[in-house]
């Protein structure tokens, strides 16, 4: 017994702990159901802006969805959106203080159905901000209703039989529609199902926030999220339903990086 | 002094925003007011004060790129006309359940539906009553000439910052597309970073630095309890604007038999009947409510008993006549004159309307 408690003891020492929370990340409890994604993204968020020593510049906006608590947890300034808007509120504060870093966290209801206005013609305005896309295919807040991106066939309370397209259309990509705008500089479709998806979510969030800074058009990351309790399924049933179901749909990787062949720059929008 | 011009109540809009110091104006076409975003876009106040003009893909956006602006301290504003006020109700009870200051103009038009780009003021109880869902009250000021167009922008930013609210100059199309002289301000310079931490610092989006903690814009709150407190302050701060901001104009109504009320160009057209039927012996006043929110009610009490009948004279089809009719609380006959849909009534059929009640 004791030499095992000695072994833990030397497991938690300082010069072994790899894993800390983000100093900007406090003591709350997230409200957030076992195995949904928002909590990890938020974190990685939270780890982004602390590693780039930008929160004193940095400013959230949240949308209304399962997120809209996103400003309970990360120590910056953030204002919430109406449902939908978050990319309109995101554009005056960015025009009127070019040199905030500027994001905004939507979900797919958020993003892609009631906020398609404001999301497209932010994107084709080039606003010079970060944009972060949960999609879940499923409205969580609301309790598991259908979204712009369930998929064909998939089972929500308003498709109790599943999605059919001819009463309900198609599940909308519109991460590829928005990797058409020109005035998109940096499109990206990741996850955070696994430790590697978490590092190269956590990679594109850092590169959008980057290209923030160079002032060169909109960062767009998606992030094909899970949602438990929406869609009924135990955490770990929920990543392999993802990995089955969602990614062959939207898969992932980068769907268009702006950055210059020649140079290795990225196109500076001209002021 | 200021300078002297020849104006669009429009074009007055955009000249005052600019030469104010406004931050930042969004917006969308829509007649009759468009001339505001056209000369703004003309004027290109980007190049000289810094100030951020910008054509929204709707009104909706426009609102809420308002409300961003806004949150972060800076003085924005938009405007629009009905329809487009309409979808902005939204925003409008979003900035008002924030505290967020703004400035939002409404130029008037017939309705209902699309209706017509005539002038109109059946907007009246859309912008005193709210407009969008919940409990909350606009500052609503009423600009009866151009250059009230062009003061009620200052004083508009004035307020609105005063009380953390949004302000509504509630205009309509006679006053957005007349031309009339009128006395600029001279240039005041956008404020500072450094005015905006003194102002909004303790509540704006600027950024978090150490010394202070986290600023969040928002109106949510799930507990009950905690909203019903939060909405009793905001009511609070509804008393104090009552107690504290009631404008209006009275002329000749201290021998009074009867007194027309009206606001923006209704007013200005009773102006004119009041003279005609002066001329004749007749003995006719005219209260002209300049803030509708808060409604001048003490005044028209105070005349209450002295009078044989308020008129309340309206571009719509009788809504500012209720809030007459509390005000008089029954001690005397209110009636109601008004023509609809975007007809503008001449000061003759007022005076005809006028002597109905005798
Ligand atoms: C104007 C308006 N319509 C509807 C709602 C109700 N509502 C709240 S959240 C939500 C959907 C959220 O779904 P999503 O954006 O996918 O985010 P999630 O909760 O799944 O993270 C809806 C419809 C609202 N708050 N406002």
């Amino acid at each position: 017994m004791a030499c095992v408690i000695e072994k833990i003891n030397e497991i938690i020492a300082p010069e072994n702990l790899v894993y800390a929370k983000s100093p900007l990340t406090n003591d709350d409890i997230m409200h957030y159901c076992p195995g949904c994604s928002h909590g990890v993204v938020q974190r990685l968020i939270a780890e982004v802006i602390e590693e780039m020593g930008i929160q004193e510049q940095s400013i959230g906006v949240t949308p209304v969805g399962c997120s809209v608590f996103a400003y309970k947890y990360i120590d910056i300034d953030w204002q919430e959106a109406a449902h939908g808007r978050a990319p309109a509120v995101a554009t005056a504060i960015k025009r009127l203080m070019p040199e905030k870093m500027v994001f905004s966290y939507q979900g797919d209801g958020d993003l892609a159905a009631i906020g398609t206005a404001e999301t497209l013609h932010a994107v084709n305005r080039g606003e010079n901000i970060v944009m972060l896309f949960i999609n879940n295919a499923i409205y969580g807040m609301t309790g598991g209703q259908m979204a712009p991106t369930t998929l064909v066939g998939q089972v929500t309370s308003t498709t109790p039989f599943g999605r059919n397209v001819d009463i309900n259309g198609y599940p909308l990509k519109i991460t590829d529609l928005i990797a058409q705008l020109p005035g998109a500089a940096y499109v990206t479709r990741q996850s955070v199902h696994t430790a590697a998806a978490v590092r190269r979510a956590k990679k594109a969030i850092r590169k959008a926030f980057e290209i923030q800074r160079l002032n060169c058009g909109t960062a767009f990351v998606e992030i094909v999220a899970t949602c438990s309790s929406g869609w009924k399924l135990s955490p770990v049933e929920s990543n392999k339903w993802m990995e089955e179901n969602m990614f062959p749909h939207y898969p992932l990787g980068d769907l268009k990086d702006s950055k210059r062949a020649d140079s290795g720059l990225y196109r500076i929008k001209s002021k | 002094m200021g300078e002297l011009r020849l104006m669009k109540g429009n074009e007055v809009i955009a000249e005052a925003a600019i030469r104010c110091g406004c931050d930042g104006y969004f917006g969308y076409p829509i007649t009759p007011q468009s001339e505001v975003m056209e000369t703004l876009m003309t004027l290109r106040p980007w190049e000289t004060t810094g100030m951020v003009v910008l054509q929204a893909e709707s009104e909706i956006a426009s609102i809420h790129m308002v409300y961003g602006g806004a949150g972060a301290g800076k003085r924005v504003m938009t405007s629009s006309s009905s329809p487009g006020i309409s979808l902005m109700a939204e925003g409008i009870s979003y900035l008002a359940g924030s505290e967020l200051p703004c400035v939002i103009v409404n130029v008037q038009r017939g309705g209902p539906g699309l209706g017509t780009i005539q002038p109109s003021q059946a907007d009246y109880n859309q912008a005193t009553k709210g407009g969008g869902h919940g409990d909350y009250s606009l500052l609503v000021l009423a600009p009866a000439s151009v250059q009230e167009m062009h003061d009620f922008v200052i004083l508009g930013f004035e307020l609105a910052f005063k009380y953390r609210n949004p302000v509504m100059i509630l205009a309509d199309g006679v006053i957005g597309q007349m031309m009339e002289k009128v006395t600029l301000i001279e240039q005041r310079p956008r404020w500072t970073n450094e005015q905006i931490q003194a102002l909004s610092g303790g509540w704006a989006t600027t950024g978090k630095t150490a010394d202070r903690k986290k600023h969040v814009i928002t109106s949510l709150e799930m507990d009950a309890l905690m909203m019903e407190k939060y909405n009793l302050r905001l009511q609070a701060k509804y008393l104090q604007m009552k107690q504290d901001e009631v404008r209006y104009e009275v002329i000749d109504c201290d021998d009074a038999e009867y007194i027309l009320v009206a606001f923006g160009s209704a007013a200005r057209i009773c102006q004119k009947t009041v003279q005609i039927a002066r001329a004749k012996g007749v003995k006719v006043g005219l209260i002209r409510p300049i803030t509708l929110f808060p409604f001048p009610d003490k005044i028209i009490a105070h005349y209450a008993s002295n009078v044989k009948c308020f008129i309340s004279v309206e571009f719509n089809a009788g809504q500012m006549v209720y809030d007459i009719r509390l005000a008089v609380n029954g001690v005397t006959r209110v009636e109601y004159f008004g023509r609809m849909g975007g007809v503008v009534p001449t000061p003759d059929e007022v005076e005809d309307a006028l002597n109905q009640y005798f």
